[in-house]
């Protein structure tokens, strides 16, 4: 396995543009795999994130730009061809053939030349390690969901490829499948260093497995950096509410002093830390998590926290283990606590609450005039 | 997504296929050594050409293909110049063809009798009738089952001439039936039936056995069944074989084959099913 | 009922004794058949999987036309074929009427569109990303449609059921084309036609019997092999 020569990365693209008709769907200037990198292409339906990884992995020609490997463009139908065998594909849906899981398993091998001993080895590995060698035997078509997906997994690193590319390769399993072989699949990538490219919608996919994250948004992208840059810095909305980064309430700046700023929203006034200038008008962005409640009469807390709004409660549900509170305080505030702070609490619809934040938590997006 | 390399594949395998086909159709032999002989479906339903058609072919190397279709057809084919040489037996027909001289070389070959047959039962009571108009007007008096061919075949068109003649007009009528089809199938309608039908001997002869019909009336010299052979006029086309269409007409008249065609059916059927006629004038017969 | 019987009968003995003017005839019937099938299943494949894998303007259209050509009246396309091919017909100069090369084009162009149409359905089934897949895999474009044909060899191995079927059954273009001329291009179909209409039902029900084994015997052998592909 090529974990990728010095620098060079070993797959981009220049002034990528994919349009059909006069509809542009794809417009990607520049993006590059670094070397034993993984990096996680994320967005809603129909960003173009399918077609980046098709023009990527030499499957589609792009309408404009260029696709390079390891620095160089690629042109010409024999060199496509001969790039493809360094490479590796899967998607959604695992499609096999319908023979043995086997000869499934050993196609790419052999459509590829690797000498038959080889074969045999590989395979026999790779099987073992997705956990169905047992099935090796077994018609392709009578494996269940799960299975096949190992399967057609095995068949992609058998080929020991520069380059792998995943395009949602989970997102049709049921979620205790998913769960199980995700921990799987991010152990095999952490042990192989492949290069990785991967195109998700699911946000926690990108958390757990990516080096950085690109999120595409209606062909273009928006941004571009490690996963904890994504989720908790937001370049603009859009972003925001794709990578679901909290509250996100409009306000303008009203004063600007020395880094802290302070905000009007919904005639409120919330404090944060940002050099934006007074009078920009901005996106907050707010997690749920940072937002802490406590009842009212409870005697002023000692925190921190520079933002304290009394507000009464309109929504109460669930979210996975813990709990979403909503809160009307002038302006609409959820907060994420545990179950057991609910109930400790004892809160309740129409209840008053205080809820508290710190400036610090709040990440402000700026609407620059264009 | 266009996929343009897959169409490239398509013109080898045509190009492929056409050139086996190509080499098929070279070997199936040149034009000018055939001989399209177009002639009616009861002339060949006698197997008197199984017989004289291989015999030509022996003497003269031509390769003969035999089409037998409607008369209408028979001729229409000779008009186009799509046969070389026609045997039929309808003179409506083939005396417009020399008139207009699509057909040269018209020659006298052979005859054999059309007769009415029917049900030993004999309804209308036609046997013993003096002429065939008579048995008609019997059968029309007696509204008895009439079977036509309705083809529009040389033998029906001699079976609505007759009709006419007698004045009797026999379409329509709920006793006169038109099966549309051949003299064998025509036969067996009747036989099943229990039906008159106007059919030529040779036919009649060879699936007696079958049919169980009897010879209810025959012998009046307006049912002779002439055949002639009409060279398709080769000045008209270039793609007519002249000389072969020529060889079969002087094969037909032949003294040779005439004797043959007079002992044509002496062994299968225990009689002669044909006269050899050549030689002599259609007016010798009394017909045209 | 008796005819039936009868006709039985005669079969056998024709069977038994070989008579060679039968065994022609027979024999004609399926290589004719035969080669007509052969020759659509080159054509009817590549065109099938051409159409059904891409996409280019006017395609819908074609897929109607071939749909059409499907239940094309096989007597229609003997007359038509039978104009093209006599003398004064724009391919006259071939000197293909009445022979058996003027049948096996008659029976190509009516069975090419059966195995086009059949191609063409069983390709379209298959889901678009596994031409991706296969290709991702290292699959040159030749190789992605033979394993892509691999995938569809079942409603494959019907279309050539299907196509064999309708063309060795034909009467009307067969006779058109080729003129049932003795010992040259009389087939079993228009050899049953004829004895017919002479009235030699006992001949043309043994005919039948005969077309119906050869008929039978090529369709076992062919459902053998599709049945023996879905287990392997």
């Amino acid at each position: 396995m090529n974990p990728g020569s010095g620098g060079t990365a070993p797959a981009g693209v220049t002034k990528l543009t994919v349009a059909y008709g006069t509809r542009k769907v794809l417009d990607v200037p520049a993006l590059e795999v670094l070397p034993g990198e993984v990096l996680v292409v994320i967005g809603p339906n129909g960003s173009g994130k399918t077609i980046l990884l098709l023009c990527l992995a030499l499957l589609l020609k792009p309408t404009t730009g260029t696709v390079s490997y390891l620095g160089q463009p690629v042109t010409g139908q024999r060199q496509i061809l001969r790039l493809r065998r360094r490479l590796a594909v899967v998607f959604q849906e695992s499609l096999l053939l319908s023979n043995s899981v086997w000869d499934n398993v050993t196609l790419g091998m052999r459509l590829r030349g690797i000498p038959k001993n080889e074969v045999k080895a590989r395979a026999q590995k790779w099987l073992e390690r997705f956990g169905v060698a047992h099935l090796a035997k077994r018609q392709a078509r009578t494996l269940s969901g799960g299975e096949a997906k190992r399967v057609s997994l095995a068949r992609a690193f058998v080929l020991e490829p520069e380059v792998l590319f995943l395009d949602e390769p989970f997102a049709a399993l049921d979620s205790p499948t998913r769960q199980a072989l995700l921990e799987d699949f991010e152990g095999v990538l952490r042990e192989t260093k492949v290069s990785t490219l991967m195109v998700t919608h699911d946000r926690n996919e990108a958390l757990a497995l990516a080096d950085r994250v690109a999120v595409l948004i209606g062909g273009t992208i928006r941004q571009l950096g490690t996963p904890a840059e994504v989720f908790n810095f937001p370049v603009d909305e859009e972003v925001a509410v794709f990578v679901e980064a909290g509250n996100i309430l409009p306000g303008k700046i009203l004063s600007q002093t020395a880094g802290l700023a302070i905000i009007s929203t919904d005639g409120r006034e919330i404090e944060a830390v940002s050099s934006l200038p007074v009078g920009m008008k901005v996106t907050i962005c707010l997690r749920h998590e940072d937002v802490t409640l406590s009842l009212p009469g409870a005697g002023p807390l000692t925190t921190s926290a520079r933002n304290r709004f009394a507000g009464r409660v309109t929504r109460i549900f669930p979210v996975g283990s813990q709990v979403r509170v909503t809160l009307d305080c002038g302006f609409p505030l959820a907060a994420l606590i545990t179950g057991r702070s609910l109930e400790g609490m004892g809160l309740k619809e129409g209840q008053e609450v205080v809820s508290t934040f710190k400036a610090s938590s709040i990440h402000l997006i700026g609407h620059h005039m264009t | 997504m266009k996929f343009s390399g897959k169409r490239r594949a398509i013109f080898p395998a045509i190009l492929l296929s056409l050139a086996v086909l190509g080499l098929v159709f070279s070997l199936m032999g040149c034009a000018v050594r055939e001989v399209i002989l177009a002639t009616t479906t009861s002339t060949q339903d006698t197997g008197l050409l199984d017989v004289l058609v291989p015999l030509f072919e022996q003497k003269t190397g031509y390769r003969v293909k035999t089409i037998a279709v409607g008369t209408g057809a028979a001729i229409t084919m000779g008009q186009r110049g799509e046969a070389d040489v026609l045997l039929v037996h309808d003179y409506t027909k083939e005396i417009p063809l020399v008139n207009s001289g699509d057909g040269i070389n018209r020659k006298l070959v052979m005859h054999n009798d059309f007769i009415i047959a029917g049900p030993a039962s004999d309804p209308a009571g036609i046997i013993g009738s003096k002429t065939a108009i008579d048995a008609y007007k019997k059968i029309a008096a007696a509204k008895a089952l009439f079977i036509s061919r309705g083809d529009a075949s040389g033998t029906n068109s001699a079976e609505l001439r007759l009709w006419t003649a007698a004045g009797i007009s026999s379409k329509g009528q709920s006793w006169y039936q038109e099966t549309g089809q051949g003299m064998g199938a025509t036969l067996a309608v009747a036989a099943e039936k229990n039906g008159y039908v106007f059919t030529d001997n040779a036919t009649y002869y060879s699936t007696q056995k079958t049919t169980g019909l009897k010879v209810v009336f025959e012998g009046d010299p307006v049912l002779l069944n002439v055949y002639h052979v009409i060279q398709v006029n080769p000045g008209k086309s270039n793609k007519i074989n002249g000389p072969g269409g020529r060889a079969f007409v002087l094969f037909m008249i032949d003294p040779e084959i005439q004797r043959i065609i007079g002992q044509f059916g002496l062994g299968k059927f225990g009689r002669a099913l044909f006269v050899p006629d050549a030689g002599k004038t259609e007016a010798e017969l009394g017909v045209q | 009922m008796d005819l039936i019987l009868k006709g039985i009968v005669e079969a056998f003995k024709l069977l038994v004794h070989g008579d060679p003017a039968v065994t022609m005839i027979a024999l004609l019937s399926l290589g004719v058949s035969l080669s007509a099938t052969a020759i659509s299943l080159i054509i009817g494949i590549a065109l099938g999987t051409a159409i059904g894998l891409t996409r280019f303007f006017g395609r819908r259209f074609l897929i109607s036309l071939i749909n059409t050509g499907m239940g094309a009246p096989p007597t229609v396309v003997g007359l038509v074929v039978m104009i093209f091919l006599w003398r004064n017909g724009p391919l006259g100069v071939l000197h293909l009427l009445y022979t058996p090369a003027a049948m096996v084009v008659a029976q190509f162009i009516i069975s090419v569109p059966i195995i086009t149409g059949f191609t063409l359905a069983s390709t379209q089934q298959i889901d678009k990303k596994m031409q991706f897949q296969l290709q991702a895999l290292g699959a040159s474009r030749m190789q992605m449609v033979w394993l892509l044909l691999k995938e569809s060899r079942l409603p494959l191995l019907a279309a050539v059921m299907a196509g064999f079927g309708a063309i060795i059954s034909e009467v009307g273009a067969s006779m058109m084309v080729g003129g049932n001329i003795t010992g040259q291009t009389r087939v079993l179909t228009t050899a049953i036609v004829m004895e017919t209409g002479k009235g030699e039902f006992g001949t043309a029900i043994a005919l039948s019997i005969i077309l119906m084994i050869l008929v039978f015997g090529v369709n076992l052998l062919l459902t053998w092999v599709q049945q023996r592909s879905k287990t392997s």
